[in-house]
C-alpha cells in the first residue's frame, strides 16, 4: 500500500476500546418478543404506513413508504402480526417519540415473496439498479441515513470521478463495519460493483483505518478475487475523525470539499461499507434492508460483541444477548462515545442508523471551569475552527459572530470537548447556537413573509383607494363639465331665443309624454265591461270594506 | 442538562492540573533564587500567596461565587508566585498587599475572574508598584555569594513586617546587573568597563544567570507536559535574539551581549511563565508567534531605549493589549473555506 495518504488538521488519538467487542465472532440475534419498527428511518420526507393494525406480514414486506424523491421505504424485519401503530420512544436528542409499527413475531420468520419484477438479472441497467436500491429502502448506514437511491441519482447528474468506500470506522468502541468487512468482504465488493455500474467512476478507493488489519486483509483478498479495475484498498492512519466524509475525502484524494458544497459537486461520492453490502443483498437476493450488524459494547455490558440484528429489535433484547448489564446505573448510548445519542431507556428500537449500543457506567459530570483560552481545542479541531471563540460567542448569545467564525462548518465530532481541560461541553454550546440560529432564521422568514404580506395588503388597499379616488375625481370632473356645458347651453339659449319659445318647447315635450302615456294606459281588465249585477256587487264589497276600515278605526 | 450530549469522554487534562504543573515548574528556579539571594523569597511567597488567597476569598464572597472551585484551581497561587518573583526581596508587607490586591481585584476579578482578564494579573500588580513605589521597587540585594552578610528567615520576616530597623542592612543592597548597565551606559561607559563590576558573572549577572537557567529548564518541563506550547517562549527568545544580535554586531561597545540579554532580568521567566499565561495570550498558532516575537522585541526596545532597566512586564501588558487584534487577523483558514486550488 504505497498509496499516498494526505492529512487533515487536528484530530485525536483516542483509546480505541475496539478489542472488547471483537472477542466473540459475529452472531445472529434471536427474535425479540416485540419488534418496534419506526415508520420513517431516513433523512427526508416522512413515510406513510401501507399496512394496518391487525395485518399479518412477512419478512421483507413493505410497511411504509413515501412517494417523495428523498425517502426510503420501511419493511417488516420478520413475519408476524402488526399489533399496533403507535407512538414509541425513539433515539432522539431530546427524547422524542415517533410513529412505530409494533410487530409481534410469529417465530417462523417467513420471507415475503417480492412481487415479480421485470428486471433481467443478467442485464441490469442503471435505472433498474437505482429502482431496486430505492425499493429495498437502503439508506446510508454510516449514520447519516440519507436515502441511497436519491444520493446516487443526484450524484449521477454531477458525474462521479472518484467513488470512496468508507470503512474507516474511526469512533472508539464501534466494530460493526470491521466485523462486516471481515465476514462479508465479498458482498461489499458486489455492492461496489453495482455502484460502479451506476456511477462509472474513474477510480474507487476503499479507506480503512490501520487499526483494523484483519479487515484490510479480508478486503484486499476479496478485491483480488474480483476483477475490479481502478479499485484499491487504502489503509489510513488511525486518527479520529478520519471517517468524517470530508476528512476521508481529504485523506484519500487530497481534495478539500468546499464548506458550502456537497462532495459529489466535486465529483466524489462516499458510501459506507455497510451500505454496499445492503445494496448487494437488495439486488442479488431481492431482499430489502431489514437487518444490520450492531455492536453491543462498553464497560456496562458483560459480553460485548456484534449481532446481526433485525431492525426494530429493542435495545433491551440486545443487552440480554450481550449478557446483561454489568453496572448498576448503565448509561445507554446509540452510536459511539464521540457522536452518539443518549438513550432514555432500553425500550428504544434498533433503526437503520444504529451501528452501536454503547453501555457506559453512569456518567460523572466533571466539574466545569471557566475557559482559560488554552487553545487545546484549536489544535484538535479537524475543521480548524477556533472553538474557544465559538464557545465565547455562543455563551454570550452573539450568534451572528458565531456564524462569522464558521459555526456551521462544525461537524460536531467532539474533539474539542474531549480535550478541554475546563471540561466545558463545547459541542452542546454549538448545537444550541445552531438551533438558535435556525430558529431565528425561521422566525425571520416567517416575520419577513408576514411583513411582506402586510405591506402588500397595505399597498393594495392604498392602490384601490387611489383608483377609487381617481374614478371619483373623473366623475366629478365629468359632472362639472356637463354642468358647465348645460349652463353654457342654457346661457346660449336664453341669450339667443325668446323665453316663451323655450317654455313652449318644454310644454310641447310634456304634452307629448302625456299623450304617449295615455295611449299606453290600459284599463284594468277585470273592471271593464262589467254587467250591472257585477258592478253592484263590487260596489257593495267596497262599501263593506270601507265600513270595516271605519270600525277598526 | 439532565441528558448530556456527546461526546461522553471525560478529558484527562484539567485546568487545576495545568496550574499545578506551572507551580511544579517554578520550584527549581525558586530554589536557585533562594540559593543565590536568600530566604527573602520565602517570605515574599508566603505574604504574596497569603494576600492573594485572602483577596480572592473576599472578592468571591462579594461576588457571591462558590469558594471551593475557585480557591482550589491554583490560579491565585500561580499569580502570587510570579508576583513574588518579580518584586525585590525584603519588600515591606504593605507593598506586597497593594500589588497583590491590585492584581487580584483590578487585574482579575473586576474583569470577571479567571478566564476573562485581558491583562496578566501578576504583571498588573507589579507595574502598579513599579510606577507608584519606585524606591521600594528598585531596592535589590546582592547575591549571597558576593554579599558581606545575609538575613536569616526570622530577620527576613521581621524586616518585611517592619519590626526591625532597616538601616543596618542597607549595605547589602545593590543595583541589579540590568540596572547597572542602564546607569553606566548613561554615563558613557564601555561594556568592558561595566563588566568589571562584581555583580557580573560568566555571561550575565551573578546568580541571575543560573536562576534564568532554571526557568528555562522549568519551561522545558511545561512544554514537555503540554502545559504550554513552544510557540510563545521560542518567539520571545527569538525576538530578543534578532534585535540584540543585530545591535550587538553593529555596536558591541554599548550594547549588552545577546547572552547577557537572555539570561538577565525577567526574560526567561517571562518567556516561559508569564507570556504563556493562556488567558491573556493569543490563541491562534500564527497569533502566538506574533505575540511572542512582539514581547521579545519590546523587551529589547524597553531595555535599550526605555526608562526602565527591564521591560518584561510592560512588554507583556502591551502584547496583552494587542491580543484581540492579533487573534482577529490570524484566524486559521477553516477547512473547506477558500481551499487552495492545488493540493
Amino acid at each position: 500500500m504505497a498509496d499516498s495518504v494526505y492529512k487533515f488538521h487536528g484530530g485525536l488519538h483516542l483509546d480505541e476500546h475496539k478489542a472488547e467487542s471483537l472477542t466473540q465472532p459475529l452472531q445472529v440475534a434471536s427474535l425479540a418478543d416485540e419488534i418496534i419498527i419506526r415508520v420513517s428511518q431516513h433523512i427526508g420526507e416522512p413515510n406513510t404506513p401501507v399496512i394496518e393494525t391487525g395485518d399479518t406480514v412477512k419478512r421483507g414486506q413493505l410497511l411504509a413508504e413515501s412517494s417523495a424523491f428523498v425517502s426510503a421505504p420501511v419493511h417488516a424485519s420478520t413475519s408476524g402480526t402488526i399489533k399496533a401503530i403507535e407512538e414509541r420512544a425513539i433515539a432522539h436528542a431530546s427524547g422524542q417519540k415517533a410513529e412505530c409499527f409494533i410487530l409481534i413475531p410469529d417465530g417462523k420468520d417467513e420471507v415475503f415473496e417480492q412481487p415479480e419484477n421485470s428486471y433481467q438479472k443478467n442485464d441490469l441497467q442503471k435505472s433498474d439498479l437505482l429502482a431496486m436500491i430505492r425499493l429495498a429502502g437502503i439508506v446510508g448506514l454510516g449514520g447519516a441515513v440519507f436515502p441511497t437511491a436519491a444520493k446516487l441519482t443526484t450524484a449521477i447528474k454531477h458525474g462521479i470521478k472518484t467513488l470512496i468506500i468508507n470503512g474507516a470506522e474511526c469512533e472508539p468502541y464501534i466494530t460493526c463495519d470491521d466485523v462486516l468487512m471481515q465476514n462479508n468482504a465479498a458482498d461489499i465488493f458486489k455492492g461496489i460493483t453495482y455502484l460502479q455500474t451506476i456511477l462509472q467512476p474513474e477510480q474507487t478507493i476503499i479507506g480503512i483505518e490501520d487499526n483494523k488489519p484483519a479487515a484490510i486483509q479480508a478486503m484486499q483478498q476479496a478485491l483480488a478475487d474480483t476483477s475490479l479495475a481502478n479499485t484499491r484498498v487504502t489503509s489510513i492512519p488511525t486518527l479520529y475523525p478520519s471517517g468524517g466524509e470530508k476528512q476521508l475525502i481529504k485523506l484519500l484524494t487530497g481534495l478539500e470539499v468546499h464548506s458550502s458544497q456537497l462532495s459529489f459537486e466535486i465529483g466524489i461520492l462516499c458510501q459506507n461499507v455497510g451500505t454496499c453490502a445492503a445494496i448487494a443483498k437488495a439486488i442479488d437476493e431481492c431482499q430489502p434492508l431489514t437487518s444490520r450488524i450492531v455492536t453491543v459494547t462498553g464497560p456496562g455490558v458483560n459480553n460485548p460483541g456484534n449481532w446481526l440484528t433485525p431492525l426494530g429489535t429493542p435495545v433491551s433484547h440486545l443487552i440480554q444477548l450481550a449478557g446483561g448489564y454489568k453496572v448498576k446505573q448503565p448509561k445507554l448510548i446509540m452510536g459511539g462515545p464521540m457522536m452518539g445519542l443518549t438513550l432514555e431507556s432500553d425500550q428504544i428500537p434498533v433503526v437503520k442508523a444504529t451501528n452501536t449500543i454503547l453501555v457506559l457506567d453512569h456518567l460523572d459530570q466533571p466539574e466545569v471551569n471557566e475557559c482559560i483560552r488554552c487553545g487545546s481545542c484549536t489544535e484538535v479541531c479537524p475543521v480548524q475552527l477556533l472553538p474557544q471563540q465559538l464557545y465565547w460567542y455562543s455563551k454570550t448569545h452573539q450568534f451572528d459572530l458565531t456564524e462569522s467564525y464558521h459555526l456551521f462548518d462544525c461537524i460536531e465530532c467532539g474533539c474539542c470537548s474531549a480535550v478541554c481541560p475546563s471540561h466545558i461541553p463545547l459541542v452542546q454550546y454549538y448545537r444550541h447556537a445552531k438551533g438558535e440560529i435556525w430558529q431565528q432564521r425561521k422566525n425571520t422568514y416567517k416575520s419577513d413573509r408576514a411583513r411582506k404580506r402586510h405591506e402588500f395588503r397595505e399597498a393594495r388597499i392604498a392602490r384601490q383607494k387611489q383608483l377609487d379616488e381617481e374614478r371619483r375625481q373623473q366623475k366629478r370632473e365629468a359632472l362639472a363639465k356637463k354642468k358647465a356645458a348645460e349652463q353654457a347651453t342654457k346661457a346660449t339659449q336664453s341669450d339667443n331665443s325668446p323665453a316663451g319659445q323655450t317654455v313652449d318647447a318644454v310644454q310641447a315635450a310634456l304634452e307629448r309624454v302625456k299623450a304617449r302615456k295615455k295611449a299606453q294606459q290600459v284599463d284594468p281588465k277585470n273592471t271593464s265591461n262589467l254587467t250591472d249585477e257585477q258592478q253592484r256587487q263590487i260596489d257593495e264589497a267596497n262599501a263593506r270594506r270601507n265600513k270595516t276600515t271605519a270600525d277598526d278605526a | 442538562m439532565t441528558t448530556p450530549s456527546s461526546p461522553y469522554i471525560t478529558p484527562s487534562a484539567s485546568t487545576n492540573r495545568l496550574m499545578l504543573n506551572v507551580i511544579i515548574a517554578l520550584v527549581p528556579g525558586s530554589i536557585a533564587y533562594i540559593w543565590f539571594f536568600g530566604v527573602g523569597l520565602i517570605v515574599n511567597l508566603i505574604f504574596a500567596i497569603g494576600f492573594a488567597l485572602l483577596f480572592e476569598t473576599a472578592i468571591l464572597l462579594l461576588r457571591k461565587r462558590p469558594l471551593k472551585p475557585y480557591l482550589t484551581d491554583y490560579s491565585a497561587i500561580v499569580t502570587a508566585w510570579l508576583f513574588a518573583l518579580c518584586i525585590p526581596m525584603h519588600s515591606p508587607w504593605w507593598l506586597i498587599a497593594v500589588g497583590i490586591g491590585f492584581a487580584m481585584i483590578a487585574g482579575k476579578h473586576l474583569y470577571g475572574g479567571l478566564g476573562f482578564n485581558p491583562f496578566n494579573p501578576a504583571m498588573v500588580g507589579y507595574v502598579v508598584l513599579l510606577i507608584s513605589f519606585p524606591v521600594e521597587m528598585t531596592t535589590w540585594y546582592l547575591p549571597l555569594q558576593i554579599s558581606a552578610d545575609s538575613l536569616n528567615i526570622v530577620q527576613a520576616f521581621s524586616y518585611t513586617l517592619g519590626l526591625v530597623d532597616i538601616q543596618q542592612w542597607d549595605a547589602l543592597t545593590s543595583a541589579t546587573p540590568l540596572d547597572q548597565y542602564k546607569t553606566s551606559l548613561g554615563l558613557n561607559m564601555m561594556i568592558s568597563e561595566i563588566k568589571q563590576s562584581p555583580v557580573f558573572g560568566d555571561f550575565a549577572g551573578v546568580g541571575w544567570e543560573w536562576i534564568a537557567n532554571w526557568w528555562f529548564i522549568g519551561g522545558l518541563y511545561l512544554i514537555f507536559t503540554k502545559t504550554i506550547r513552544w510557540h510563545i517562549p521560542v518567539m520571545v527568545i527569538l525576538g530578543m535574539l534578532i534585535f540584540s544580535v543585530s545591535f550587538y554586531i553593529v555596536d558591541p561597545d554599548s550594547v549588552a551581549s545577546p547572552g547577557f540579554q537572555l539570561f538577565s532580568g525577567g526574560l526567561m521567566l517571562g518567556a516561559f511563565f508569564i507570556a504563556t499565561d493562556p488567558v491573556t495570550a493569543s490563541t491562534t498558532v500564527k497569533g502566538r508567534l506574533i505575540y511572542g516575537f512582539m514581547i521579545g522585541a519590546l523587551i529589547f526596545v524597553i531595555r535599550r531605549w526605555g526608562g526602565y532597566p527591564d521591560g518584561v512586564a510592560f512588554a507583556v501588558l502591551l502584547a496583552n493589549m494587542s491580543v484581540p487584534l492579533i487573534d482577529y487577523y490570524t484566524q486559521p483558514r477553516v477547512f473547506g473555506v477558500n481551499p487552495p486550488e492545488d493540493h
